[in-house]
This record gives C-alpha cells, sequence and structure tokens, in this order.
C-alpha cells in the first residue's frame, strides 16, 4: 500500500510558549520546534501499516525550509522519502489542503494520514477539508485502523465523545488520528543513518498554482485567564443552585 | 564560527532526551533500589543503537564523531548514572583497545556484537596496588605454545561479570616495566577465569564493579592485542579517548542538578516567600550556571578539535578536570539548595550527589590529569 503522511512542525508541546507584546503571535526564538505529536502518531501508523503488508510511506511537510529536520526525523522513524512544499510560514487550513491536495494528486496514495489536529492552533480542519478537496473519503479521530478486501476498504474505529464509533470507507481515504491510535517509536541512530541517503524532494510552493491567499485572519492572540481556585458546596441542591444562578449554565 | 550542530545530531539529542525523559528517568528510582536495569530497558538501549556510538561503520557500529558521542552521554546523563553506564564501556574502554590495536580478524569477531549491544565490553587494568601507578600492575602472561597463561587479580573494574570480552592488561616481560605490558581480550568463561567479589559502593547503584581473577587462565595467543610490550601504550591511547565523554557526562549532570535547583528554589517558601528571591540561593544557582557555561564550551570545543584531527591530550585532561570538579561543586550546591530534602534517599540530587563523586576518581583522578596537564604544559 502506497501511504502519503503530511506532517507539521510545531513548537515543543513541553516548553512554556509566550505570547508576543504585540498580539501577532507567539515568541519563537530558543522554542525547539518538533513534529506535532498527532503527526507522528500518522507516521507510526502508516510505518505499522507499510511493515504488515508492504508498500512505500512518503513523507509531505508544507512550511519554510527550516522543516526539513522534521521531515528527517520522520525518514529516520522509518519513512521511504519526502517532499517538502516550501512555502511561507503561517498558511491558513485551507491552503495547506490546496497544496496537500496537488501533491495527492500527483503521488496517487491508497492513504493519506494526518494528525487529527496540530497541538500549535489546534484547527482541527486540514484533514477534512483534504478529504472534500479530493472528494475522497474522510476517518477521522482514529484510534483503530483495519482494512479488508484486500484492501479495498477500511474500518476505523473513531474516538468521539460517546465512545468507539466504528466506520467503514472505501479507499483511497483520509484518516486524521488520535492520540490513542499507537505509540510512536523513536528515531534511532541506525534509522538516523539510513535517512541521510533518502530522498527529500522539495517542491517551490508557486510551481503548483495554488491559491493560497489567506482566507483566515489571526487578529491577536492573548493568555488564557489565570485559574481561579475551586468552591466546596454542602450538598447536590447547592451545586446545582450555583450552577443555576452563579454560573447560568443550567 | 558555527555552533550550530549537524542535523542529524540534533535529531539524535531529541531522540536520546526524549528516551531519558519516558523510559529511563521514570525507573530511575526503582533501578536505585532494585540495583539492577531491567532487560526490557536494555533491549530498547539496543534498538536504539546506543551501544554503537563509538564504533567505526566498517566495523559495523556508527562511527559517531567525538562531539556526537558527547552529545549522546550529555544527555543520557541527565538520570540515573547506571544507564549511561551500561553502553559506556561498549563505546569507550571496553572496545577502544580493539579499534585502535585490533587484527582484521578480532574487529570481526567483536566489533559488530558490541556495536549492537550483543556482547559488553569491559577494561581490566587496575588492581589493588597499581591504580593511579598502572605501570605498577603484577598480573602475568606467560607465553606457552599457543596460548599465554594468565595469573593475578585485577579490582574495580566495570561491567567485569557481565562482560563478555575484557581487555585485560599482563605483564610478559616483567624486567621492562610499563614496556613489558601487554593486552589480551579475555572471552567470559575460559578456564581458569572467574568474577571476584561484586563490590558495594557509595553510588552508580544499578551497575556492577568487580573483581578479575585470573589462575593459571589459558588465553589463546591470537587474542594478544597489538604485539608484546605495547600493552600501556594501547591503554592510555584507550584511556585518553574517554576523558572528553567524560566530561560531557558531569556536563549533562550539571545542567539536570541546575534544572532540579532552579524548579525547587521557585517552589519552595520560607519566611513568606520563594527561596529563589535571596541572593544567597541565587549566588549558587549563578555559579552553576557560570560553571555550565564554561564545561559546555570546553566539552564541545575539545570534540570539535579531536574531530578535526587535532592532538587534544592536554585539552582532554584539562576538560575532565574542570567537568568532573564543577559538577561536585553543583552537586553540593544542589543538595544545600534543597535543604534537609537535599539528604533524603529518593530525590535525585541526593543520588547525583554520590555519584558525581566517583567521576573525580576513575578513569584517571584529578590529580593524576592535573600531572598530566603540567606535562604537557612543560613539554
Ligand atoms: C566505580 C569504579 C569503577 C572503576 N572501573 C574501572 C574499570 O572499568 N577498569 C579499570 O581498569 N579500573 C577501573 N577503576 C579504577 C580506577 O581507575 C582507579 O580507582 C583510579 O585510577 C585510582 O586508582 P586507585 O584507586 O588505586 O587510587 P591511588 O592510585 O591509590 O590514588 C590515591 C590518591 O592518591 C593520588 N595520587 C596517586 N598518585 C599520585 C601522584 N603521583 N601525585 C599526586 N597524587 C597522587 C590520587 O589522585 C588519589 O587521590 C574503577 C574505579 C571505581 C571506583
Amino acid at each position: 500500500m502506497k501511504i502519503l503522511v503530511a506532517i507539521k512542525p510545531v513548537p515543543n508541546p513541553d516548553e512554556k510558549v509566550k505570547i508576543r507584546p504585540d498580539g501577532s503571535g507567539i515568541v519563537l526564538d530558543n522554542i525547539k520546534m518538533v513534529i506535532n505529536p498527532f503527526c507522528e502518531i500518522a507516521v507510526e501508523e502508516a510505518l505499522r501499516i507499510k511493515e504488515k503488508q508492504g508498500g512505500e510511506v512518503v513523507i509531505l511537510t508544507v512550511g519554510p525550509k527550516e522543516g526539513e529536520q522534521q521531515v528527517r526525523t520522520a525518514l529516520a522513524m522509518g519513512a521511504d522519502r519526502a517532499i517538502q512544499v516550501e512555502a511561507e510560514k503561517g498558511l491558513d487550513s485551507l491552503a495547506v489542503a490546496k497544496f496537500l491536495a496537488k501533491v495527492v494528486e500527483q503521488e496517487k496514495p491508497d492513504l493519506v494520514i494526518l494528525g487529527k489536529q496540530a497541538v500549535d492552533d489546534d484547527n482541527n480542519q486540514v484533514g477534512q477539508i483534504l478529504a472534500a478537496l479530493l472528494s475522497w473519503p474522510q476517518a477521522t479521530f482514529a484510534s483503530k485502523i483495519e482494512f479488508l478486501d484486500g484492501n479495498k476498504k477500511a474500518h476505523v474505529g473513531r474516538e468521539t465523545d460517546g465512545g468507539i464509533e466504528t466506520i467503514e470507507v472505501p479507499l483511497p481515504c483520509v484518516v486524521t488520528t488520535d492520540l490513542r491510535l499507537n505509540e510512536p517509536r523513536y528515531a534511532s541512530l541506525p534509522g538516523i543513518m539510513k535517512a541521510k541517503k533518502k530522498e527529500l524532494k522539495v517542491i517551490p510552493s508557486a510551481s503548483l498554482g495554488v491559491d493560497a491567499a489567506p482566507k483566515v485572519k489571526v487578529l491577536s492572540l492573548a493568555s488564557p485567564k489565570e485559574r481561579a481556585g475551586g468552591r466546596k458546596v454542602a450538598d447536590v441542591a447547592e451545586l446545582v443552585a450555583k450552577l443555576k444562578n452563579e454560573a447560568k449554565v443550567l | 564560527m558555527d555552533f550550530t550542530l549537524p542535523e542529524e545530531l540534533l535529531i539524535f539529542r531529541e531522540t536520546v532526551r526524549k528516551f531519558v525523559e519516558k523510559e529511563l528517568e521514570p525507573i530511575s528510582e526503582q533501578v536505585e533500589e532494585e540495583d539492577r536495569i531491567p532487560g526490557h530497558i536494555v533491549e530498547k538501549m539496543k534498538e536504539l543503537g546506543l551501544f554503537g556510538l563509538a564504533i567505526p561503520q566498517d566495523s559495523g557500529g556508527y562511527g559517531m564523531s567525538v562531539l556526537g558521542q558527547c552529545v549522546a552521554m550529555e544527555e543520557l546523563s541527565r538520570t540515573n548514572a547506571c544507564f549511561r553506564t551500561r553502553i559506556g564501556t561498549n563505546n569507550g574502554i571496553g572496545s577502544m583497545g580493539i579499534v585502535i590495536a585490533g587484527t582484521q580478524e578480532q574487529k570481526r569477531k567483536y566489533l559488530p556484537k558490541l556495536a549492537s549491544g550483543e556482547m559488553i565490553g569491559a577494561f581490566a587494568l587496575t588492581e589493588p596496588n597499581a591504580g593511579s601507578d598502572a605501570s605498577a600492575i603484577r598480573t602475568t602472561a606467560v607465553r606457552k605454545g599457543d596460548t599465554y597463561l594468565l595469573n593475578g587479580t585485577k579490582h574495580f573494574i566495570t561491567n567485569g561479570d557481565i562482560a563478555d570480552v575484557s581487555t585485560v592488561m599482563a605483564l610478559t616481560d616483567r624486567s621492562k616495566g610499563a614496556r613489558g605490558i601487554s593486552a589480551f581480550l579475555v572471552d567470559k568463561g575460559l578456564p581458569g577465569f572467574s568474577v571476584g567479589k561484586l563490590e558495594k559502593k557509595m553510588g552508580f547503584r544499578g551497575s556492577t564493579t568487580c573483581e578479575l581473577i585470573f589462575d593459571d587462565c589459558e588465553v589463546p595467543a591470537a587474542n594478544l592485542l597489538g604485539r608484546e610490550g605495547e600493552g600501556f601504550r594501547i591503554a592510555m591511547q584507550v584511556l585518553d579517548k574517554g576523558r572528553l565523554t567524560m566530561g560531557a557526562c558531569a556536563l549533562g549532570a550539571l545542567e539536570k542538578l541546575l534544572e532540579l535547583s532552579m524548579e525547587y528554589a521557585k517552589t519552595r517558601v520560607t519566611f513568606g516567600e520563594p527561596i529563589i528571591n535571596r541572593q544567597a540561593i541565587q549566588w549558587m544557582l549563578v555559579n552553576m550556571a557560570i560553571d555550565a557555561y564554561a564545561v559546555r564550551n570546553a566539552v564541545y570545543h575539545a570534540a570539535w578539535k579531536l574531530d578535526r584531527g587535532e592532538r587534544v591530550t592536554k585539552e582532554a585532561a584539562m576538560v575532565k578536570v574542570l567537568a568532573t570538579e564543577a559538577a561536585g561543586r553543583a552537586a553540593d550546591s544542589a543538595v544545600q539548595i534543597h535543604g534537609g530534602m537535599g539528604y533524603m534517599k529518593g530525590m535525585a540530587v541526593e543520588r547525583f550527589y554520590r555519584d558525581l563523586r566517583l567521576l573525580r576518581i576513575y578513569e584517571g583522578t584529578s590529580e593524576i590529569l592535573r600531572m598530566i596537564v603540567a606535562r604537557e604544559m612543560t613539554r
């Protein structure tokens, strides 16, 4: 099976980020970039599928040149080759999905796996938009993927608020990964050595003929309010009363 | 000057850091209690390639630059010291003799397996009466046909009990002093070769140090490393190489101690204020930060020089003294900043305090290394 995995570099979620004084974005100096954790799960899943039934895993990213380190990391985990659409920082979800769609049309994979969202902006949009642009079926928030009928279709367990929902999608399709799908492997030293020789094709975004003009504009960023301490209530009646009269959520 | 690390090193640093944070640090205290590393963790260390950092690629290893080895050791030293000790001999004293002086046959037989972690290597020079004065060893090797008969006792040998192959220094010609010392590759289980007492140590729990006893042990002549009389030179070369990575180990621990102390100082409140607001505490933290900065630059610079093929005997000795003494000071301050908590078992700073003490003693005491620097300065 030929699998395309889209990945996005994001600021290391274990580090504390600060918002720029003018609210236009976050301070990125001295912040380490890593593969978005959900994308890492997508890479791992693709590798497991390949290990089970053979095929090819192609990494795809859209963004500035600096993302190369994260792409190499994915290659070091075991992917076969990579494509980087070199584009400016801060594209909106629609623009990214359009670039991805172009490459998907060229590469014709059987499956595209993405993280359900990137932990920087938490948009949770690219996979869904990509499926729409391609007119492909989509299975989002996957926690289990199974292939049937010689890879003609897949059963995907999806994490929903109500529990796991299993849906059937014909291939080719778009899958986005949730947290519990797998535990990603490390980029081992042997993997890193091999990755040095793997192909990383750079495509200038201008060559793809995509209208990437932003449809979404970030007005400003602000930190969430400091959490105030909780309050103890004596009984259920008091709780209900407070929810009704003070919090006004009932 | 360009201080950016090559991309592959950035990726590997990230891998090791993640591995340390996700898998080693959480079991660090368990290992301290049980005095052993769980088998599945060792398997993971093998998969990551950690046993073969320093072994050349044409011998089945990864042939990392010295800078790369330093980066890996720095990261691995941010947790319990036993983990990096497990891979330490294979990447250093337990394999480098073979890399430096081995025949093609010896390299083929041992290096790929040492690189994969399938075999463990050890290095046995020290004896009860010969530590700093290594040329005073008394273990003898007498040629008898196609074999050498080894007799004597080595002590304080890291990983000696789990080693599959030990590089052992023995006298082939007593009359020649240091020039009468030869190196032998001794396989586990040879008749006449046994593991003696396992030492109980101040620290480094999870890692073993033991006696090796040779009682008419017959070692095949093919296992002579280099030529007769070259043992001391080989041993000194092996030790020379390890000093930089030892500096990197001290650096990793020092940086971790600084982080732990910062965290604690920010949250510990006395007299209504976090102790980090007090100048007395700030100065300890600042001194640790100054040391970390100096040590980091010294380690990386010397590694860079060595990778360019320059001779760094003086720098390597200086780096080990600088780094291990700075780490010792940092451990002392870290315990002080933690107050009574810093003296309690289960606290990382208490463990670092004990473990770091060793670094000024083995692979060349600070005194012996200063002698080396003096000699280099007056050459
Ligand atoms: C945990 C542990 C692991 C070890 N692992 C290994 C191993 O794997 N393989 C191995 O071969 N060895 C190993 N060693 C041995 C270690 O290298 C020696 O302990 C070290 O070299 C010091 O030798 P010594 O203990 O005999 O001390 P001594 O040489 O007796 O030194 C005692 C003191 O005198 C000082 N001193 C000695 N000579 C002079 C001088 N000329 N001028 C000024 N001061 C001097 C020393 O610096 C030290 O302070 C290990 C030791 C320990 C504790």
